[in-house]
């Protein structure tokens, strides 16, 4: 009797001992005399149910989980190979409903396939976005993304048409696509689970933009931190080369691309498109000024697309489906979808692709199962380190860029770390400046100075030093980074500074009168 | 590519911590001397070379020895100001040998939301070293990393380059073990 298997390579379920669950099940399969075959594949997204593995069966794949290695007895006892009973059986996978309830076009193959086998990507539709650009010219492939209204998904939520537009229209000898793959926002692992899970994706909507723009030259930027990434990122170009997707003659179309993977090294302001490309030359991360945009002047000032990973993983599906198909999901001016990330203090942590629309609430609760430790939840920081914090009082407000920007808030990479009631606010705000300090470039004086005057004017404030006098320079502080600073770094840190203050006046010591009426001249 | 037998995966480099402890002064520098220029044929062609020379010289070392900077320098046509700029720019890049075990804690807001603070305190305390220091007997380094990309299985750290999820005190005391003594 043979049995397929599907244990996650993510780094996530290795973090939590998918290799040795691996390694178990084949232990076990030799003892008992059964034919296993493992196939390592990339997360389904229900990270706390990772080891998550998967039975191949006649019913479609079972899943099971959270394995430990001394469950695997007792599922094979249970009759694991025909997906039988077991407590830790969860039926088939995607009939969960944390997994039935997704819209997943940007993630549809991610924990499905084997990331590295390109037979494997060709048979889930794979390839047929880029056969559907070759068959294009670039304006045309720049007009489908345009009119597929997708916006960067790595923050910043620019136009990719736009930026598209820029790089095609500025002639030059030598142009570029960069992929941002500094994913440094905390809460945030939906770039890294495309890689790990699905990088032909990656590397198809990357041979896409460079066909748009005219480009034969790619750079993955990706961080230090993602080895894993980095390990299936290289086995998959080497397969595409090999295979002749990438190379001097993309699918025998006599057009060149060529890609490359680089680490970074631990710095987050890398993360900023311009200290990205400076970083890429092999120089200090220091963000250049703007104009001109890298798309008209970029790497080694020629015109160069930076995307992050999830836009680029967008772009084959939309050659594919075409434009209409994908800005037909989402809300307002917010097409598409998006990969939600629900992390931190949640009992049921993923990730979740969904069209743009769904509220926090239904994120939090119906999909994170509440919090993790069973408190109620009473804050959640949206979009990274340099996203608003939320209060539950606004816990209904639609993911949706427009909506959350009337807010104060950002949308950012959709990461959604959730805190419970023990969280102390004034901490979090500190830690916001702190954070801002360490990673600093130290080009601009309003980063580089004011976070750290701002953690100084916070630990004041919270010493009970003259505190509407600390308040007023907090709020001027935070005024002169967002106006001021040369970048997001410096100039959305005051988000969760300030959403922290305006909700949760009390953790910061200070009464709400003294919040709202800030002192004038002379009125310490 | 090297596979690792047991998990069928491929092993890509794990920021190893193989020093140049145990050599002699001239031993040392001969060896710092050929990783160099090891490094320096692999990367020094590539445009924009700099950074993978420098994680190839850390690679194999450990760490970025400040005598490297001369020799890279000249092989890229740059100030020697340059190289170090850019080397006390990056937090991975490290200008002092680690420890043999090396320790990264998310200190990110997903695994302060998880308990990332308490654990932080439990391991200064096992360690007897606080962040950015590696113990006198040259055991263990301690360092600070702001996020893993594991945020819904926090908190979150890495040994020796290898990551372990859901990570609280007690589990922290089983995953080093002796391994700090």
């Amino acid at each position: 009797m043979s049995v397929t298997i599907y244990v996650p390579r993510d780094a996530s379920a290795r973090s939590v001992g998918a290799d040795e669950v691996a390694v178990a099940l084949a232990e076990q399969a030799a003892r008992r005399g059964v034919e296993l075959r493992i196939i390592r594949n990339g997360s389904r997204g229900m990270l706390w149910l990772e080891p998550l593995i998967e039975v191949v069966t006649a019913a479609g794949r079972i899943a099971y989980g959270p394995v430990s290695v001394a469950d695997v007895p007792s599922l094979f006892d249970a009759g694991l190979g025909d997906g039988a009973a077991h407590p830790l059986c969860h039926g088939p996978t995607e009939q969960i409903p944390y997994f039935a309830k997704q819209q997943r076009l940007t993630f549809a193959r991610v924990g499905v396939i084997d990331p590295v086998s390109l037979v494997d990507y060709e048979a889930h539709e794979g390839l047929r976005g880029l056969r559907a650009a070759l068959a294009c010219s670039p304006a045309e492939i720049v007009q489908a993304v345009l009119d597929s209204g997708l916006r960067g998904r790595g923050g910043a939520a620019f136009p990719t048409g736009i930026k598209w537009k820029t790089v095609l229209d500025t002639p030059a000898t030598q142009k570029y696509v960069v992929c941002n793959a500094d994913e440094g926002d905390s809460g945030t692992f939906s770039d890294r689970m495309v890689m790990e899970g699905d990088p032909f994706v990656l590397i198809e909507g990357m041979i896409i933009a460079g066909l748009a723009v005219g480009a034969t030259q790619g750079y993955i930027y990706l961080r230090s931190e993602y080895p894993d990434a980095a390990a299936v990122l290289d086995e998959a170009i080497a397969v595409a080369q090999q295979a002749g997707v990438l190379g001097p003659d993309v699918l025998g179309s006599g057009r060149r691309f060529d890609l490359e993977v680089r680490i970074g090294a631990g710095s987050y302001v890398c993360g900023e498109e311009t200290a990205l490309l400076e970083s890429l030359e092999g120089k200090r991360g220091i963000v250049r000024y703007r104009p001109p945009m890298p798309a008209v002047a970029g790497l080694w000032g020629k015109p160069t697309a930076v995307n992050n990973v999830v836009t680029l993983a967008s772009v084959p599906i939309i050659l594919d489906r075409g434009a209409a198909h994908y800005r037909n999901w989402g809300a307002g001016r917010s097409h598409g979808t998006l990969a939600f990330q629900l992390a931190g203090n949640l009992a049921r942590g993923g990730l979740v692709e969904r069209a743009f629309g769904v509220t926090l609430r239904e994120l939090l609760y119906d999909y994170g199962g509440g919090s993790a430790t069973g408190r109620p939840l009473r804050a959640v920081q949206v979009g990274g380190p340099l996203g608003a914090f939320v209060p539950a009082s606004d816990f209904d407000l639609p993911l949706d860029y427009e909506a959350f920007i009337a807010k104060g808030a950002i949308v950012g990479h959709g990461g959604i770390v959730a805190f419970d009631d023990t969280v102390d606010m004034a901490k979090m705000a500190r830690y916001a400046m702190e954070f801002c300090a360490i990673e600093s470039c130290g080009k601009c004086t309003p980063c580089r100075i004011g976070a750290t005057r701002g953690v100084e004017v916070i630990d004041r404030l919270l010493a009970g030093d003259r505190p509407r006098l600390q308040l007023a320079v907090l709020r001027d502080l935070c005024d002169t980074m967002e106006n001021a600073s040369l970048c997001a770094l410096g100039g959305m840190t005051p988000y969760p500074v300030k959403s922290a203050l305006e909700h949760f006046p009390g953790d910061f010591g200070i009464t709400d009168a003294a919040t709202t009426t800030s002192p004038g001249p002379g009125r310490p | 590519m090297r596979r690792d037998q047991q998990t069928g995966l491929s092993v890509h480099g794990a920021h190893g911590v193989y020093g140049v402890r145990g050599m002699s002064d001239t031993q040392a520098s001969t060896a710092i001397a050929q990783t160099v220029q090891r490094a320096l044929a692999a990367h020094a062609d590539r445009p924009g070379a700099l950074l993978p020379i420098l994680h190839a010289i850390q690679h194999e070392l450990g760490w970025v020895p400040r005598e490297v900077v001369p020799a890279v320098a000249t092989a890229l046509n740059l100030s020697r100001a340059e190289i170090a700029g850019v080397i006390s720019f990056y937090h991975d890049f490290r200008s002092e040998p680690p420890g043999r075990t090396l320790v990264k804690l998310c200190r990110a807001e997903a695994c302060q939301a998880m308990g990332a603070d308490a654990l932080a305190a439990h391991v200064k305390a096992r360690l007897g070293i606080d962040f950015h220091q590696t113990r006198a007997d040259g055991a263990v380094t301690l360092e600070p990393v702001y996020c893993l990309g594991n945020c819904a299985c926090a908190p979150a750290v890495t040994i020796n380059g290898r990551m372990y999820g859901r990570v609280d005190t007690a589990g922290f005391d089983r995953l080093v073990g002796g391994s700090e003594s």
